[in-house]
């Protein structure tokens, strides 16, 4: 076990540098950076202002040499400037990371607490109009984009209620505050929610035909237990890894969502940073993802081990 | 007893007056809730093109003078002092000399001098040691020689030759005068003014808060204690916080017309105001290669658009047809109509133009059995896509067949800079209606701007002249003459001038929206609130 962790360990380290070079050569590939969008747009160039901007910026240097520069502030902490900000990356970064965060953990939340008894329920009761009923509320969670449905959700809100739960710094009470995370929690989980239950479904139905299913009825035990005890519990399996995968599409559906919600979390924060070539806040943030997604796939292999006693890795 | 009941009806009938006056009396109070469009690139007006930074910054500063706010069109009738006391033109009209008013302090306390006049000017036309990080509207000033001061109070601008717009452009909301002592790097993230309104955050995404300048010179102003500026990227998100009351205005000019019929279903009591933007949507042609180096090509283009068509479609009939300067009644120096007409592809026969354009395309090796394939170039965004569409199925009949060419706003300057296009969709904005702004930026040789390489040196002879004639009527005419001419060289056909919104709760009170210039307007210093 232990050698397979430093084994997954070392795997993360090399991808995590691979990534960093992908992201840091494709944003210098991609024509434009930030001195061409501040000049052309302005319409009055004078090239010796665009090269002097171009030198204070470093982006006259060789890629190599810029990436460098790069990889050895972030080893020290050092995450560069903004180029539209002027202010440390970091400083920008932080506050948006738990705005985010909670967020993704409220949409995750949502998506298992909701996806998985319906999927049991659905799996149950196969065949019943409850399931048909789960079955098309789950096909509509997966064909409806976020941002619709986000959209959907704040125009109801105002013409039902007159207001609408969109981002503020400083609710004025607890249901304010509640608003403003779930109901944007549950507009990008909605989807997520929905594949959970679909997974957890099949995972259910092709548990309850196994024999010891059969057995366990057959000693007595209650439905209940039947379904979560000694079900569910072995159909879990391949839901966490889609919560897992599902952790990491997240982001993108943030993307929209905290557009749409006007959420000033990480999500959209890349991309006004993209549109402006920000490279430092975009290489960070990109890394930042690529980080909580190496580490999100990382703890559920380890989850595996933890919840079926018979996987032992390294064996 | 007849006269007491009278006495008592008319007191009666007084009493909505007098309310009405009290409601007029500005109140004192309340933060101002603005979305914002997008998040500006930094809070320097002078290092920005955009309205996206004049909007939220023009009340933390001051200029020389101004257009006066509550004035809808800009013109030099409408400049009123604001650092200066007063103003004055050397006979030779070749020296204007501005009183600076004595009880003026930056928001940092330091008092405001005439070094700091100097020190911006002298940092615009680059002749400073700190510079601006870029310096867009560096040509305003090609006709200043110098700046020079007597004393503190006292400044004034040396001309190479009579310049009479020179104090338009001063009055922009692109003229703020910046203060000596703070570097241009400070002054895009911590600007200092001494306006209306002190600066105090701007969160990059997120919003920019004014807090009032309770030492503000204007005794009794502003009447807000502060504005908020919440940046939404998403318009329907923007239009539903305006509509569930989250903010009480929404972005400046910033709701289409057809969004406009959403507003006021849903906001019915809502105050809103269409006005001309002074932002011309044209063609830009690359008149250096084929196929629009034959002008008999150009001519055709020009003569194949139905402009009613294309205001019908995308502003329900609310735009204008007009030249390089901005149509009339907004617009100050447009031709008058019946000259407009006589421009090919102005007049009303819209079938007649096409036919004589289908006779230009034929005569240029054109025609059913040979027509031309041509990219239209232009920025991948609605308001440049949409009339583009259009502009193409125009074109079909006259033997072109266009193929939308979508570019990514980084790349879509470079690539017109570059020339890299064959025919193109743009927007140009004119932050001053003056022909001196326009003229110079977008048709002069060599300039930045001159997307289309259109270069006549008659023509430019002819900037000049209007530019330093100082009879106003002499020079309007001039103008006129000059904008005709640019049309009928094909220039950069204009298509139209469009139109656009702004809205208001009705308790927001003193807001005016300029109908010639969308940059000039937003000092604030008068908007209150009556609740």
């Amino acid at each position: 076990m232990f050698a397979y962790i430093v084994r997954r360990l070392a795997l993360m380290l090399l991808t995590l540098f691979g990534i960093s070079v992908i992201i840091f050569v494709l944003l210098r590939v991609v024509p434009g950076n930030i001195v061409d969008i501040l000049f052309d747009a302005a319409g009055f160039v004078d090239p010796t202002d665009k090269a002097n901007l171009e030198k204070e910026l470093g982006l006259n240097l060789p890629i190599w040499q810029q990436y460098l520069s790069w990889i050895g502030g972030l080893l020290h902490g050092d995450l560069g400037y903004s180029y539209v900000s002027e202010k440390p990356a970091l400083q920008e970064i932080l506050p948006r990371i738990p705005i985010t965060a909670r967020l993704a953990a409220l949409a995750l939340l949502f998506s298992a607490s909701i996806g998985i008894p319906l999927g049991v329920i659905s799996a149950v009761h196969q065949g019943s109009k409850l399931d048909y009923t789960l079955r098309i509320v789950s096909l509509s969670g997966l064909s409806l984009p976020s941002f619709w449905l986000g959209l959907l959700v704040l125009m109801a809100s105002v013409s039902l209620f007159g207001a609408m739960p969109i981002y503020n710094p400083n609710p004025k009470t607890w249901t304010e505050a509640f608003a403003i995370y779930a109901v944007p929690a549950m507009a990008v989980g909605f989807r997520s929610a929905a594949l959970t239950m679909r997974i957890t479904r099949s995972s259910m139905l092709e548990i309850l035909r196994q024999d010891y299913i059969r057995t366990a009825r057959a000693k007595g035990a209650s439905e209940s237990s039947v379904n979560y005890r000694h079900a569910l519990k072995n159909a879990i399996l391949p839901v966490i890894t889609v919560i897992g995968i599902e952790a990491a599409f997240l982001i993108g559906g943030l993307i929209v969502t905290e557009t749409v919600f006007n959420i000033p979390g990480v999500a959209r924060f890349l991309v006004e940073a993209l549109r402006w070539r920000d490279y430092p806040i975009v290489q960070n943030l990109v890394m930042l993802i690529a980080v909580v997604v190496v580490v999100a796939n990382f703890t559920v292999d380890m989850l595996y081990a933890a919840i079926d006693p018979r996987i032992r890795y390294g064996d | 007893m007849r006269s007491v009941y009278a006495l008592a009806a008319a007191a009666l009938l007084l009493l909505p007056a007098f309310d009405l006056a009290s409601a007029a009396e500005p109140k004192q109070g309340g933060i101002l809730r603005v979305y914002h469009r997008d998040s500006p690139g930094s809070a320097s007006i002078h290092e920005g093109a955009t309205y996206s930074i004049n909007i939220p910054f023009m009340p933390v500063f001051n200029n020389l003078v101004m257009f006066k706010q509550d004035v809808p069109q800009n013109s030099v009738d409408s400049i009123v002092p604001d650092l200066a006391e007063s103003w004055a033109w050397s006979s030779d009209s070749k020296k204007l000399t501005f009183k600076l008013r004595k009880d003026v302090k930056w928001h940092d306390g330091k008092p405001f001098t005439s070094a700091d006049v100097k020190c911006t000017f002298d940092m615009l036309m680059g002749k400073s040691q700190q510079k601006f990080r870029q310096n867009p509207r560096k040509s305003w000033y090609d006709q200043v020689a110098d700046v020079t001061v007597n004393g503190d109070y006292e400044a004034s601008f040396e001309l190479k030759r009579p310049q009479p717009a020179l104090i338009s452009l001063l009055a922009s909301g692109y003229t703020p005068v910046y203060p000596c002592h703070v570097s241009p790097g400070d002054m895009r993230t911590k600007p200092v003014g001494t306006g209306p309104f002190k600066f105090v955050e701007f969160k990059a995404n997120e919003s920019i808060k004014l807090t009032k300048n309770t030492d503000y010179f204007k005794k009794g102003l502003p009447h807000l204690d502060g504005i908020e500026f919440t940046i939404i990227t998403n318009r329907s998100t923007a239009i539903l916080g305006f509509v569930s009351n989250k903010f009480d205005m929404t972005f400046p000019t910033e709701v289409s017309i057809p969004l406009l019929k959403e507003v006021k279903t849903q906001a019915p009591n809502a105050v809103c105001v269409t006005e001309p933007i002074n932002v011309s949507t044209n063609i830009i042609i690359n008149s250096s290669a084929p196929p629009f180096d034959n002008l008999d090509v150009r001519r055709a283009l020009a003569l194949a658009m139905d402009r009613k068509a294309f205001i019908q479609i995308m502003f329900e009939g609310q735009a204008d047809v007009g030249g390089t300067m901005l149509p009339a009644p907004g617009g100050l120096w447009s031709m008058p109509k019946e000259m407009l007409e006589q421009i090919p592809g102005y007049g009303p026969d819209i079938n007649a133009n096409r036919e004589e354009a289908r006779k230009l395309m034929q005569k240029a090796g054109y025609g059913p059995d040979k027509r031309l394939a041509v990219k239209v170039a232009t920025r991948n965004i609605p308001i440049y896509r949409d009339p583009a569409v259009i502009l193409i199925d125009q074109l079909k009949g006259i033997y072109i067949d266009g193929e939308l060419d979508v570019v990514d706003t980084a790349q879509w300057f470079p690539k017109v800079a570059r020339k890299d296009y064959a025919l193109g969709l743009n927007l140009t904005g004119n932050a001053v209606d003056d022909p001196d702004q326009s003229f110079y930026e977008n048709y002069s040789c060599g300039s930045e701007r001159n997307y289309t390489n259109y270069c006549n040196r008659e023509i430019e002879k002819l900037f000049d002249q209007q530019s330093a004639e100082t009879d106003k009527d002499k020079r309007k005419k001039l103008v006129w003459e000059i904008d005709k001419k640019l049309q009928e060289d094909v220039a950069r056909p204009i298509i139209f001038h469009g139109r656009s919104a702004t809205c208001w709760h009705p308790y927001v009170k003193g807001v005016t929206i300029m109908v010639n210039s969308s940059y000039n307007g937003y000092r604030y210093e008068d908007v209150w609130m009556d609740k």
